[in-house]
């Protein structure tokens, strides 16, 4: 048998068929749905008088749109943003599929909650309406982002039509410095590829910085394999994947467990497989990271200093130039000499129990930077609870941060939490794009204990001088 | 879905590179359980100020693009989130074409389920349509998807790869998921197959 990566493998495990022109229909496993991108496609299957083929696979949370502030409990204010969320309310009713509401503790962004709950398990093709989809492949899990019409395509026949992906490996070599984390080495790959670096290909990373994160850090990793461009990302599983899942709510158990051990255990690449392109990074060439401009791709260490636009090439130097504009910055200008208004922990990305864990390493006995607006998002109702019973929350309220309900909050502001013009924040989320979290604001990335550090000085900060 | 087969039109120039999907329908649109409507959003935060009144220099604005029907645009359009609010807000609009040196995957897989084409060519093919497209409305291109090419304003020919089942979806206005179904029995066979060997899924 010819050497398989461990995408290809995932894949030929959930091929139903293959048309003669290259299109393949590909099982899908796990379709995790948000309240954002599904009311068409359930809208869709009502018109058509079609029904959700697999509902005990389908999984609904609202997340988006959702106030993380105590007052949620009287409903949402927004009226959109309250049809929106009654809409998933309804369907996930009308069509049967397992749901966590608002007032579940369960609740939150569903990236966090489908692993949180078992529902990710290795070797599965999980999807949803959303880019960060990629986040389940942290478990070994084929997963990504599909569109409305695909989300209805997923709920009509539990398939997807598919095009096979090209196969590219993204080795972090060795051993990460202190202060640097998942999200630098996320960021250090987006920053080595560019935003389309990706585009075509599924990424699988490995290496021995990858072996050594825990599954929230590799969660972390994966979770921007879009911003790379890619279909999705991938690691292949191990002891602390296995150990991650077992016991949770929907991992199997008993005899099943141990066949599914068995099964886990056969996802790698073998050795002699083929890639499209490789991408190797020394782990101990990664640098506490942020971006300056309003690319995922305009990362730079934070020891650097603002580019100017003439340092780049082609179609980039007016990207930069327009960058630079928006985001009121000045080439020459050193990094660590930009003050913030704004910080923002939490996301898909970065709202995980070790995410806040290494904000609070931080912020201990430490106060926000009087004046700046800071807050904690926890990714559920769980890490929240969490959080609370490891003594992390009073860490931040002690310290001056806001500690909120679950969320996408600020990452997206299709909730209360925004920027207003030309406010600048320190986020752990993924996206610098113009607008992002509020028209006019500014965006800087960064990791947890980055943005922590930035809270306490009011500007974006080395982290490693607060270690 | 509606049909493309042939298309004549006034192609607007984007000359940006990472045109993202937040910059095509920011995230306060998404908040409606429709996919019509949206195209007077789309380019909101470039279109419009901050009072919603229109910037005259945006290329969608300006009289001789305000009826574009194909935009051509830099490096990596559409990259962000998977919203398909994005091919909505351009199809609303009346863009029924993107020609771009490269897209991203959602966002490219999001056209073909919404009647809209996105033509990925070399940089140097884009180049010669961006000039084109800059001339005004002057400059309408042919785009024809059963011959795989786009005629300029000065009948210069360029052709386009495509995959044959998304062109054969677009030329037909096929609805996918009713081409799927039209499998359930080797749907119902994998189902089978898989519980059998994965009976934890």
């Amino acid at each position: 048998m010819s050497p398989k990566t461990l995408y290809d493998k995932i894949w030929d495990a959930h091929l139903v068929d293959e048309a003669e022109d290259g299109s393949s229909l590909l099982y899908i496993d796990r379709h995790l749905v948000h309240e954002v991108t599904s009311p068409q496609a359930f809208e869709g299957l009502r018109m058509t008088g079609r029904k959700v083929r697999n509902p005990q696979n389908t999984i609904a949370v609202p997340d988006h749109n959702v106030p993380t502030t105590p007052d949620r409990v009287d409903g949402i204010k927004n009226e959109e943003s309250r049809i929106q969320v009654e809409a998933l309310d309804r369907n996930a009713q009308d069509f049967g599929v397992n749901y966590y509401p608002v007032s579940d503790i369960r609740q939150g962004i569903v990236h966090i909650v489908g692993p949180e709950q078992g529902w990710t398990l290795p070797g599965m093709t999980v999807v949803c309406g959303d880019s960060h989809t990629a986040t389940h492949g942290a478990f070994g899990a084929l997963a990504h982002g599909i569109g409305t019409s695909e989300v209805e395509h997923v709920l009509a026949t539990q398939t997807l039509i598919q095009q096979k992906s090209k196969n590219m490996k993204v080795e972090i070599t060795g051993r990460l410095r202190p202060g640097v984390t998942a999200k630098d080495i996320t960021m250090a790959v987006i920053g080595a590829t560019g935003t389309a670096g990706g585009t075509g290909h599924v990424i699988e990373y490995c290496g021995e910085a990858i072996r050594e994160l825990s599954m929230e850090g590799r969660m972390t990793v994966c979770n921007m394999a879009i911003e790379g461009g890619a279909r999705a990302g991938l690691i292949a599983p191990d002891e602390k994947t296995y150990q991650y899942v077992q016991g949770r709510p929907h991992a199997p158990k008993g005899a099943q467990w141990e066949a599914a051990l068995a099964w886990w255990k056969t996802l790698y690449s073998d050795p002699d497989a083929h890639w499209d392109k490789v991408v190797t990074i020394r782990g101990e060439d990664i640098a506490p990271l942020v971006t300056w401009g309003t690319s995922p791709e305009d990362v730079l260490p934070i020891t650097a200093s603002v580019p100017a636009p003439e340092d780049f090439t082609g179609g980039k130097v007016d990207a930069a130039r327009r960058a630079l504009e928006y985001m009121g910055l000045t080439a020459g200008q050193p990094l660590s000499e930009v003050e913030i208004d704004t910080v923002f922990i939490g996301s898909c990305t970065n709202g995980r129990i070790e995410d806040l864990r290494a904000a609070a390493r931080v912020l201990e006995g430490k106060k926000v930077k009087d004046g700046l607006r800071a807050m904690i998002v926890p990714g559920s109702g769980l890490v929240r609870a969490q959080a609370e019973e490891e003594g992390l929350a009073d860490i931040f309220t002690k310290a001056g941060f806001e500690w909120r309900l679950a969320g996408c909050s600020m990452c997206l502001a299709m909730n209360p939490d925004q920027l207003a013009p030309g406010e600048r924040c320190a986020a752990t989320s993924n996206r610098n794009f113009e607008g992002r979290q509020g028209r006019g604001g500014r965006t800087h990335l960064m990791s947890p204990a980055m943005a922590a550090a930035a809270a306490v000085t009011g500007r974006l900060t080395d982290v490693r001088e607060m270690m | 879905m509606e049909k493309f087969d042939k298309l004549t039109g006034i192609a607007a120039p984007m000359p940006l590179i990472n045109v993202d999907t937040d910059m095509i329908i920011p995230k306060q649109f998404l908040k409606t359980i429709k996919r019509t409507g949206l195209g007077v959003h789309l380019f909101d935060e470039m279109r419009y100020d901050g009072d919603g009144g229109e910037i005259p220099d945006f290329v969608l604005n300006t009289p001789q693009y305000r009826d574009a029907e194909i935009l051509v645009a830099g490096d990596n359009f559409g990259c962000g989130s998977s919203r398909e609010h994005a091919p909505w807000a351009l199809l609303d609009f009346g863009i029924r074409c993107v020609i771009a040196p490269s897209f991203a995957d959602i966002f490219y897989n999001n056209c073909f389920k919404n009647g809209i084409l996105p033509i990925a060519l070399p940089q140097e093919r884009v180049d010669i349509l961006m000039r084109d497209a800059e001339k005004g409305a002057n400059a309408r291109m042919d785009i024809d998807l059963e011959a795989q090419t786009i005629t300029t304003s000065d009948g210069e020919t360029i052709t386009f790869d495509i995959d044959p089942f998304r062109k054969h979806c677009l030329i037909n206005g096929l609805d996918d998921i009713a081409l799927t179904l039209e499998k359930a029995p080797a749907i119902d066979a994998f189902e089978a197959r898989a519980s059998a060997a994965r009976p934890w899924v």
